[in-house]
């Protein structure tokens, strides 16, 4: 009996590798449709796609910068994760992401007297706080008032970017500076690099874990997953859902908040609204082509820090414009959502109708 | 002429199980064959892979002479196969009318014909003795008459076969007569019918002809003339099943439940529970009869804390429940058996282990604070599964990947294996075979003699006379009657449950 029940545990985490098959292939096939563009642009896909990931990959300043460029993507992307999983589609990840950014130069410049420690951990308490304040907003309306999340977020997302805006061009600007920016922080709470590895990477790689672990082990995760997979289900058996998805958009923006901070605290050490355009959306595509699972997001993430890394390189070898590197993104996303593709590696073509409507 | 349908050497595998095994089958036209076999022997399979659901592993399936493509369900139903699915598939936001015509939409121009959809309806639904509301929306609806709503969308086209995995099991008896009419009346015009059912009476009475799967394999045919229902249970389970519960005196103890002036609504907010008092001893089961959709559900749901109590409450040792809080009742002592499996009893994606704790997945032994035990809830799974006879190559399988009335015995499981004062149990037998039905029975009652105050509310008079102690008639929202079972008459609790006054 023993035996059975370790064989049956091992299975409780399985993913069939057919599905992970999906990502791959959905990659390759946005990267052959690029190229064909770019063959009839009279360019060298081969020489583009070289370059490209020779800059990002090739040499150890290279690997810096593409993992530079993946910390935020792999917190955006844990943030539409933890949204998923809980049954919500948060769109709004990118202004939850500017407001921690923001949040957490503010603290970076403005808190000058405290010990590096504590100022470090403060500046990223409140990229995590401001965020989630913003996932919370919509976490309170759909729990509580019923309005849909995709809605508020989108318009959550333009309210914070006005908000963003205004903040960085008049109360925390930068004196006697043309450009919308705030001070740079000061040195002392600025993330090190361990080596060629950004210590974001760290924070965000145990967050990852962290949320596969809760996730997958624990009550609260249990409670997740149950909400986003059935919620009548998940109501009979105990299980507020108001509750859990407030809690999960708050989370889940308070992770997009993080996002903002650690970008601003090991990258760009000032927040400039330019800076950050992208990341939450980015995030997206990562969870998705992550397959919504917290360790997937970080291969996801690394793929795309990538192309954004070595995308000027790319143009600089191949003549292909960056905006290639968009596109990329954008195809990859159509061929990862296309349930043609998830069909045909899926054996039971029946599975939607034997489920019955709506699970 | 050629069969209707020729099913030959059919195989179809699924990791760990062979859920058909070479099986050979035809249907003629006119006929009623009656697919009859425990839960997971194969039967929803078999009918999916005629429909184009399934692909078999081998063999072939002909419709009128000609082999069907797998995945061309369209092509299917334009040869006259109208299939009613053991779950519904219909879309709930969407009224009777729009499911119905859904993929095959009278259009006037771009758009869809509104008034010519609404009166096809109307008319189908008097050409068959059904009756619905077109407009009313599917999730308000009673599953009796979602089922209602699935055979008509079977029969819309013009069918020469017509497949029904387990229409009955949601409908009252009535529903049932009429369905079986319908049956008769469609036979007699030349349709060629395969039902699947678990109700046997129901076999006897329209049946041409009977097959019988057993793990996956084809163990026999015969027909209604040639053998009797015990003959059909015995080739079912492959043994003599008791089909009459056995039931000893009842030692009834305190009051353990009571419901006093409860008022409930319905989802449309129309008050559906009228002032309910209810009272429920230790040791004994209160049987509560009625015809579906007198609120019954809205009862059961108001007690175990699921559904808004307008008035009036409900005591557990005396001491009030909390309403609206389902965690809450369950954890005073209160479990539940909920009526609609697929909605509230399963979450289908996850593995049957985690269904099998779904309610105590934050209780000992299956979480230490906030950690889930992980070899606790496998251990209880591989336990249970065993010793409710859950059929299933693996306890950590998903839910969906389950049999109709397997699904079903792991709610039951569930709920019987927590021992907790009060067990609510709302249609527990549905969709489950003969000799689940005498295992579940037998553990209902080893639960009241255990002390469990049982209270089982059944749309089947039979099963209600066979089990229940005492016998609550519920009619228009109110009970009206509670009744010693010993020497009820069958025909005045059905008078009482019509609403007819004595
Ligand atoms: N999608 C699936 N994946 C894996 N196994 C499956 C799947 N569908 C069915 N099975 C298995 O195939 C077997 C036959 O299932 P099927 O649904 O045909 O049973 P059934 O005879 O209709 O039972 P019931 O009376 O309970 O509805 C079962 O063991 C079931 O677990
Ligand atoms: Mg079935």
């Amino acid at each position: 009996m023993s035996a059975l029940i370790n064989e049956v545990k091992g299975k409780k985490q399985k993913y069939d590798v057919g599905s992970w098959l999906v990502p791959i292939i959905s990659v390759l096939a946005a990267m052959l449709v690029a190229s064909l563009l770019m063959l009839l642009q009279g360019l060298d896909p081969v020489l583009a796609y070289n370059s490209l990931f020779t800059a990002a990959f090739g040499s150890s300043e290279g690997i810096a910068a593409t993992l530079g460029k993946a910390t935020p993507l792999v917190l955006s992307g844990l943030a539409v994760t933890l949204g998923l999983r809980a049954g919500l589609f948060n769109i709004g990840v990118q202004g939850q992401l500017l407001s921690g950014a923001l949040a957490s130069a503010w603290a970076g410049y403005a808190l000058t007297n405290l010990p590096p420690f504590i100022h470090v951990s403060v500046a990223l308490g409140f990229g995590f706080f401001f965020g989630a304040l913003v996932g919370a907003i919509a976490g309170y309306l759909k729990a509580f008032r019923g309005v849909h999340e995709v809605i508020t977020t989108i318009m959550l997302n333009s309210i914070v970017m006005g908000i963003v805006d205004y903040l960085a061009s008049h109360p925390f600007k930068e004196p006697d500076q043309a450009l919308t920016r705030t001070p740079q922080i000061i040195e002392s709470v600025r993330l090190p690099m361990f080596g060629l590895l950004p210590s974001g990477f760290f924070v965000a790689v145990f967050l990852a874990c962290a949320m596969w672990w809760i996730l997958g082990y624990t009550t609260t995760g249990f409670r997740f997953n149950s909400v986003g997979r059935n919620r009548f289900a998940a109501w009979y058996a105990g299980i507020s859902y108001k509750r859990t998805i407030f809690f999960a958009m708050l989370f889940s923006g308070g992770i997009a908040g993080l996002g903002g901070a650690v970008e601003t605290l090991g990258i760009t050490y000032r927040f400039e609204p330019a800076f950050n355009l992208g990341l939450g959306f980015d995030g997206i595509t990562i969870a998705l082509l992550g397959r919504v699972h917290p360790i997937g997001i970080i291969p996801g993430a690394i793929l795309i820090g990538g192309m954004r890394a070595g995308a000027a390189n790319m143009q600089f070898d191949a003549g292909v414009a960056p905006e290639l590197v968009d596109l990329l993104l954008a195809m990859i996303l159509l061929f990862v959502t296309a349930p043609l593709i998830s069909r045909f590696f899926k054996n039971s073509s029946n599975r939607s109708l034997t489920g019955g409507w709506g699970n | 002429m050629s069969a209707l349908l020729e099913v030959t050497g059919v195989t179809k595998r699924y990791p760990g199980v062979v859920a058909n095994d070479n099986i050979s089958l035809t249907v003629n036209a006119g006929e009623v064959v009656a697919l009859l076999g425990e839960n997971g022997a194969g039967k929803s399979t078999l009918l999916k892979a005629v429909f184009g659901l399934v692909k078999p592993d081998s063999g072939e399936i002909k419709i009128g002479g000609t082999p069907i493509v797998f995945g061309d369900t369209a092509g299917v139903i334009a040869r006259g196969v109208g299939m009613v699915h053991q779950h519904f598939q219909l879309v709930p936001v969407m009224t009777v009318t729009e499911n119905i015509i859904l993929g095959g939409e009278p259009k006037r121009g771009l758009f869809i014909n509104k008034k010519a959809a609404r009166d096809e309806i109307l008319a189908l639904s008097k050409r068959y003795g059904l009756e619905v509301d077109p407009d009313a929306v599917i999730e308000d609806l009673p599953v009796g008459m979602q089922q209602r709503v699935e055979i008509l969308k079977a029969l819309r086209k013009d069918v020469k076969l017509l497949i029904l995995d387990e229409p009955t099991a949601v409908l009252t008896p009535q529903e049932i007569d009429e369905l079986l009419e319908v049956i008769r009346n469609l036979a007699k015009s030349g349709v060629g019918i395969v039902l699947i059912t678990h109700k046997l009476h129901e076999v006897m009475a329209v049946a041409d002809r009977v097959v019988v799967l057993r793990g996956g394999k084809l163990v026999g045919a015969t027909s209604p003339k040639e053998t009797d229902e015990a003959g059909l249970a015995q080739m079912m389970v492959g043994r003599s099943v008791v089909l009459q519960v056995n039931r000893t005196e009842a030692k009834r103890g305190a009051v353990v439940l009571e419901v006093k002036g409860l008022q409930v609504l319905d989802d449309r907010k129309l008050l559906m529970v009228k002032g309910v008092d209810l009272s429920l001893h230790s040791g004994e089961i209160l049987g509560v009869a009625g015809v579906e959709g007198n609120g019954q559900r809205e009862l059961v749901e108001a007690i175990c804390g699921m559904r808004n109590r307008e008035s009036g409450e409900v005591l557990l040792k005396g001491v009030p429940t909390k309403n609206l809080n389902p965690h809450a009742v369950h954890e005073a002592g209160i479990s539940h058996v909920p009526e609609d499996r697929e909605k509230h009893g399963l979450i289908s994606t996850y593995s049957i282990a985690d269904n099998l704790i779904l309610n105590q997945f934050d209780q000992a032994p299956f979480a230490k604070g906030w950690i889930r035990d992980l070899s606790a809830i496998a251990k209880n799974a591989v336990e249970t599964v065993a010793k409710f006879d859950i059929r299933t190559p693996s306890a950590f399988n998903t839910a969906s990947s389950l049999s109709g009335g397997n699904k079903q015995k792991v709610v039951v499981a569930r709920e019987l294996s927590e021992d907790l004062p009060v067990l609510i149990a709302a249609q527990p037998t549905r969709g489950v075979d003969v000799g689940s039905i005498e295992f579940i029975h037998n553990q209902l009652i080893a639960a009241r003699d255990k002390g469990a105050a049982v209270m089982l509310v059944s749309a089947e008079l039979d099963e209600i006379l066979s089990l229940s102690d005492r016998i609550a008639v519920m009619s228009g929202g109110k009970i009206v009657a509670v009744l010693d079972s010993k020497g009820a008459d069958r025909n005045y609790i059905g008078r009482l449950m019509a609403g007819l006054k004595e």
